[in-house]
């Protein structure tokens, strides 16, 4: 995997979709006073794929989460995790699951090697230390102590921590909040080299490049209801969404000289022109011959997939 | 691994923990000497009553300053340590791991009762070498029995009191706001006998008074026989049992702000 570049996801193979359920929620609720946080969420995620769940900051998406890691009670639905029902959680199902808090330290009087010692003997078959070391990339910080780590050593030492154990199932609560992009996009292909383990992640994040980058499905909650779940390329219909091509009107011409049809009805703001269109090639070509002929050149002319973050405000704002 | 070894793995880590944060070594050890030192070096040749006879000032302070080093190390540390660790989500991440909540608290009680005990083997020292206190020899079981039985009940009190800490800041605060006045009137810097009466009756309701009599009792060089003051440790005992209760009841492993 190439740093300049960062991971790239790929659409999930189908494969993915036969493999056997390793969470999975139905009518999933919880109330604060007569607040409904969750209102009904069903969830599925498959062993071996990175699951990301989005969603504005009080949508529901921690609490979710919580109740899925074991920590928070809910009020009704049913929810299994690994085949246990995280109500009960006891001893032998913590020792598969791997979390990292949103917010969360160490001791940090601590040694990273030290910690991932300690940590590591909680549980029954760890990962050794040089083997969890490498794959966070902390190596050369392992004798540092865990209050000298900068923001995203830290974080890779949170990961880490729930990885040391060596578990079936991570959950990752907004593991790059707040990082510079180097450190983001370090922190991604240590996500993605999980992948290469056959773990299995569930991912929060309000950073929809993230979502990208990272995941083979994401569920979109909003106001405590599921309101999308998909790939990240088809997710809220982005793949049959149409494309936007825009451009300047070229001086000296009006709107009214464009030539017609585009395939879409072009909208006139000021000088910029904006089309959408479900055949954007057409469309191209149109205009193409059209400003040739008069030789004249389309300033800023620019065509436009929906971006995931584009479905994603569409969703969250509908809702 | 077994829950034995797991606590005693506990154990070693907290311990590194504790010796590398100079915060902690200042308080917890290094203030306790220095105030050996003041005090024995103010009042050292005085001779204070203490059950109608007089010792001397130095006897005095090595089971005094003893009982406010047991304070610092178990009620003082822990309640400062346990509300960071809560704050900073390590005990939420605790709680993600398999491991048992018990061995975790048994770690930091026990880390809190080895330095205790350490404490006031150091204390002891410096009072035989620098001041000729005399080491209790016929009532040494005593003295470990009540640095353990104090040491384990002010450590149940602090997990209690960290209950209702609600913030890292303010865990200093409340600690000192409870231990202070405790020592004021409990003698551990006043002789008993010059504090009034009331003051007095209000400091035996407590704990502290208690632990520092019942250490007082094993370095008095006039008592005779093992030096076990019975009623003495089960008041303390009782202050523990009644932490422990109020901690099971109400304890939180959760930042307060979540």
């Amino acid at each position: 995997m190439s740093t300049a570049t960062g991971p790239v996801a790929v659409p999930p193979s189908p494969e993915r979709y036969l493999a056997p359920s390793v969470l999975s929620v139905r009518g999933l609720r919880k109330s604060y006073g007569a607040t409904a946080a969750v209102d009904g969420v069903d969830l599925d995620v498959r062993r071996g794929e990175i699951f990301a769940f989005l969603g504005p900051n009080g949508a529901g998406k921690t609490t979710s989460v919580e109740i899925l890691e074991g920590y928070r009670s809910r009020d009704g639905g049913e929810a299994e995790v690994l085949g246990v029902d995280p109500r009960d959680g006891t001893r032998s199902w913590r020792a598969r699951i791997g979390v990292v808090l949103q917010t969360c330290a160490v001791q940090p009087e601590l040694t990273v090697a030290e910690l991932l010692r300690l940590y590591g003997g909680y549980y029954p078959a760890p990962l050794g230390v040089a083997e969890t070391l490498e794959l966070v990339g902390l190596t050369e910080e392992r004798d540092r102590r865990a209050g000298a780590l900068s923001g995203g050593q830290q974080r890779r030492l949170d990961v880490g921590l729930a990885l040391v154990g060596d578990p079936e199932l991570l959950f990752l609560d907004e593991p790059t909040t707040g990082f510079d992009p180097a450190a983001r996009h370090h922190t991604w292909e240590v996500v993605a080299g999980l992948r290469d383990l056959g773990k299995t992640v569930f991912l929060t994040t309000h950073y929809m490049e993230e979502a990208q980058a990272l995941a083979d499905r994401v569920a979109v909650i909003a106001r405590g209801r599921i309101v999308a779940e998909g790939t990240p390329f088809d997710l809220g219909g982005r793949d049959h969404a149409p494309t936007t091509v825009s451009f300047q009107l070229p001086p000296g011409v009006s709107a009214g000289e464009l030539p017609a049809p585009l395939g879409g009805e072009p909208r006139v703001l000021g000088e910029l022109v904006e089309l959408q269109t479900t055949t954007p090639t057409a469309a191209l070509a149109a205009l193409a011959g059209w400003a040739d002929a008069r030789e004249l050149e389309l300033p800023e002319l620019e065509v436009r997939r929906p971006t995931l973050e584009d479905i994603y405000l569409r969703l969250t704002e509908q809702a | 691994m077994s829950d034995l070894a797991l606590t005693a793995r506990q154990l070693r880590y907290d311990q590194k923990s504790f010796w590398r944060n100079p915060q902690y070594v200042f308080f917890t050890v290094i203030q306790p000497i220095i105030f050996l030192f003041i005090f024995v070096s103010v009042f050292g040749n005085k001779t204070t009553l203490v059950g109608g006879h007089e010792i001397k000032r130095s006897t005095y302070y090595v089971p005094a300053i003893a009982t406010l080093a047991i304070m610092s190390a178990t009620f003082f540390n822990l309640t400062i340590s346990l509300s960071r660790l809560r704050e900073l989500g390590i005990l939420k991440r605790i709680r993600s791991t398999p491991l048992p909540p018990p061995v975790f608290l048994a770690g930091r009680i026990g880390t809190s009762i080895t330095v205790s005990a350490l404490l006031v083997a150091l204390l002891l020292a410096i009072g035989k070498l620098l001041y000729g206190v005399s080491l209790p020899t016929h009532t040494l079981a005593a003295g470990v029995a009540t640095v353990l039985v104090g040491a384990a009940a002010l450590s149940c009190l602090a997990f209690a009191v960290t209950a209702f800490v609600p913030s890292e800041d303010a865990a200093a605060p409340v600690a000192n706001v409870i231990m202070l006045p405790l020592m004021f009137i409990s003698g551990i810097f006043i002789p008993n006998s010059e504090i009034p009466a009331g003051m007095r009756d209000v400091a035996n309701v407590f704990p502290i008074k208690h632990l520092f009599e019942s250490l007082l009792r094993v370095f008095d060089p006039s008592v005779s026989g093992a030096g076990f003051a019975w009623g003495h440790l089960a008041i303390i005992a009782g202050w523990g049992l009644v932490g422990a209760l109020i901690a099971l009841w109400r304890f939180r492993w959760t930042p307060v702000g979540q």
